[in-house]
């Protein structure tokens, strides 16, 4: 019989679990729990901030398809994981957080550094769990993994309170996990795939649009079989970025607000959409009662919920996005002929391709399309929020499920760097960069010293335009070019850099901006590149809110 | 259109601030909620009404009171066979004139039957001053019992919410 500790007993757990590393914090209420990582073989690493220790989670998680672990003490630093559990939250991320917590009896007490943990988590986890007795934690963290990493992926928030770690019961790991009122539907309707192959050999301009549901299921060859087979273009989310490869003829990059012209006209000229694992996002659809008014539409999800929340559906299939689509094929007898539509479709490709002035100037764009270069398309991506992010989606030309790690749901600044931490901890053979704004970059930017002391050679390329640039161009279009504290005076990073021990480089010049590239994958440490870009550069092409998904502005003008 | 859903929880702490928080977080306001055990001791029922300004709203906050993990199974019981009850206690200020009136009142609606069966009304307490009378019936009646009494001083009315069960 082996009587452990509660603390013992959760190091034990995550073994079990499979966990290799956590990232976290230590303080008062998680001492018992820091007593046994001092000599366990799981791995911790110290974050600055509790924030960058949920992120690194996350990006971990994205990177390796495992579940995200992070640690944290109760009071402030739970309400410090908060912004980072939403985040994991919002882009269906597998996480399990464990926070500490006050002793039981003082639970309510407004005892020092208490917070109600359970509560402000409520709304944002997938699900929660307080632990007050110690013969209850090997079960609660192995549902927790099991509720993280199943159906819908999510965080799963564990608050433990310091004398349950502290008490002692025999360890007893179960063998099974069952939740008798959680079973994800993973097979879909049979009738319904009948239906859906139907409408599929009845099409003549199909599109399939796709979305995170790929990645997290690992159904990208199976997208691949689909598109290839009924000879469908195929445009992705934001979320669903890496699931089908950028360079095929058949890809139309990604839709919406900042997407292509191209994938939006697709659209919105359909007559049959196969929606696989995509939600039907405000920035996706535009507006609503405009989107896509000829086709008819097939929607595959893990989640009930999901399906016919923003928009009307005549196929709808709840299910696993992999099994669903090859059984989906399995029922295809005949290919549908889409030759006019294809070329319809590549006209499109023809008249609006991306764009931007490619003149002597340092632009934005052209150093993400330098990085694509210089890595042959194969690094793992993490991006910040704003401007950099969205030319990020655009220039690189993502291929590899797994390589894209950006805040979708939430649009967290200053999830970038710490969740390219967490993907290099996953990833460690792997390039990792972090496309980053200058405003972003400083949200978070105190991970350099977890960075540089755990030897995580994440290389940071900011987009340095001097402003807060998605806002400002916002303020440009919409507000008169008013352009309200949004104008940056921003740190020297490159000195910044050095402080921390980092490499910094500083590039002004576009002929500059190959060689700094290589140089930084070429170096083994921490790098931080200054990429001074135009100021006012936009992202084009742009659907402003509320519009119709062809009424994109293009930026011409 | 009012909607009765009954719903199958786990008997934990904090499923209770779950379910509400559905309802709440989109300002929908509950118009009545009954919790307790059922025969089964690791399981409560909750049965909740609510008003549905948006009917595609209400079935999304279903969708999603069913994806809460502590949610076995949710039943909407609007568009089905089903009896509805509610228990109120009202506590009226009685005297020798009136009190007539209420035996009349209560008598009246203990003998009446409705389609969805008989009613149940009697006095739990007579005191020189006041009464506390018991009623046990659908909303369209006790709607009615309530509105016979209202030229009388009404002290307190105690409503348990509803619960329905399906037939
Ligand atoms: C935490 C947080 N606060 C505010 C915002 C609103 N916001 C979105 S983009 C943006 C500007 C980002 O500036 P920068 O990082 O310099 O990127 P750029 O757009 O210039 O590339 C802001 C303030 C946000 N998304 N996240
Ligand atoms: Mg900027």
């Amino acid at each position: 019989m082996a009587i452990m500790t509660g603390a013992q007993i959760l190091i034990e757990s995550l073994l079990k679990e499979g966990v290799e590393v956590m990232f976290g914090y230590p303080g008062g209420v998680v001492l018992p729990i820091f007593d046994v990582l001092y000599d366990s073989k799981l791995k911790f690493i110290l974050t600055r901030h509790e924030q960058g220790a949920a992120h690194a989670a996350d990006g971990y998680a994205r990177v390796t398809g495992k579940v995200g672990v992070c640690l944290s003490t109760s009071g402030p630093g739970a309400t410090n994981l908060v912004t980072g559990i939403a985040n994991a939250y919002m882009d269906s991320i597998p996480m399990v957080a464990i926070t500490g917590q006050v002793k039981t009896f003082l639970i309510g007490n407004d005892a020092f550094q208490e917070s109600d943990v359970t509560g402000i988590t409520r709304s944002i986890t997938k699900h929660n769990y307080l632990v007050k007795d110690v013969t209850e934690l090997a079960k609660t963290i192995r549902e927790a993994f099991y509720i993280a990493s199943t159906g819908r992926p999510g965080p799963v928030v564990i608050d433990l309170p310091v004398d349950v770690q502290q008490a002692r019961t025999e360890f007893i790991w179960p063998k099974t996990v069952e939740i008798r009122s959680y079973q994800p539907t993973l097979e879909g309707h049979a009738g319904q795939i009948k239906k859906a192959a139907k409408l599929i050999e009845r099409s003549t301009r199909p599109v399939i649009y796709v979305g995170g549901g790929i990645i997290t299921s690992g159904a990208s060859g199976e997208l691949m079989a689909m598109a290839e087979k009924i000879q469908s273009p195929v445009t992705m989310t934001f979320m669903g970025l890496g699931s089908f490869p950028m360079t095929h003829p058949l890809c139309l990059g990604m839709l919406g607000m900042h997407g292509t012209a191209y994938a939006n006209h697709a659209i919105m000229g359909s007559d049959l959409i196969l929606a696989v694992g995509a939600r039907f996002d405000d920035r996706v659809t535009g507006r609503i009662d405009a989107f896509a008014p000829r086709a008819k539409i097939i929607h595959v999800d893990i989640d009930p919920t999901s399906i016919s929340k923003n928009i009307r559906v005549d196929v709808p299939i709840v299910g696993d996005a992999k099994k669903v689509l090859s059984e989906i094929f399995r029922f295809i007898r005949k290919s549908p002929d889409t030759g006019k539509w294809l070329y319809t479709v590549e006209k499109w490709k023809q008249d609006h391709p991306l764009f931007y002035k490619r003149d002597e100037k340092l632009r934005p764009q052209y150093v993400i399309e330098q990085i694509y270069e210089a890595t042959n398309g194969e690094a793992v991506i993490a991006t910040e929020v704003g401007q950099n992010q969205m030319w990020s989606c655009q220039w690189y030309k993502h291929s590899i499920p797994r390589h894209w790690i950006s805040s979708g749901g939430l649009g967290t600044m200053g999830f970038g760097f710490p969740a390219a931490i967490g993907a290099q901890v996953g990833a460690p053979g792997k390039i990792v960069f972090d496309i980053a704004g200058d405003g972003s970059i400083q949200m978070n930017i105190q991970e350099l010293s977890t960075a540089v002391n755990n030897k995580l050679p994440v290389k940071i390329a900011i987009l340095n335009n001097g402003y807060l640039g998605m806002v400002r161009q916002w303020q440009e279009l919409f507000y008169k070019k008013r352009y309200s504290s949004t104008p940056l005076k921003n740190p020297d990073f490159v000195k910044l850099a050095e402080a921390y021990g980092a490499k910094g480089i500083r590039i002004a010049k576009k002929e500059d901006v190959a060689a700094a590239i290589k140089e930084a994958i070429a170096t083994p440490n921490v790098v931080v590149m200054d990429f001074v870009v135009e100021p006012e550069e936009n992202v084009y092409p742009m659907v402003p809110a509320g519009e119709a998904l062809n009424r994109m502005m293009d930026g011409m003008a | 259109m009012k909607h009765t859903i009954s719903i199958l929880v786990e008997n934990k702490f904090g499923v209770l601030a779950r379910v509400a928080g559905l309802f709440s977080a989109r300002g929908y306001n509950i118009d009545s909620l009954t919790v307790s055990e059922t025969q089964d001791k690791t399981i409560s029922r909750m049965t909740v009404v609510v008003n549905a300004e948006d009917e595609k709203i209400l079935e999304q906050i279903k969708k999603q009171l069913n994806k809460l993990i502590d949610i076995i199974t949710i039943v909407d019981y609007t568009k089905k066979e089903y009896i509805e009850r509610e228990l109120v206690f009202i506590k009226i200020a009685a005297d020798k004139n009136t009190l007539p009136f209420i035996k009349k009142v209560v008598d009246k609606a203990a003998k009446s039957s409705s389609a969805s069966g008989l009613a149940c009304a009697r006095f739990l307490e007579k005191k020189s001053d006041s009464v506390i009378v018991e009623l046990v019936d659908d909303q369209e009646r006790i709607k009615n019992f309530l509105s016979e009494l209202k030229d009388l001083k009404v002290i307190e009315v105690v409503r348990s919410g509803r619960i329905a069960i399906a037939k």
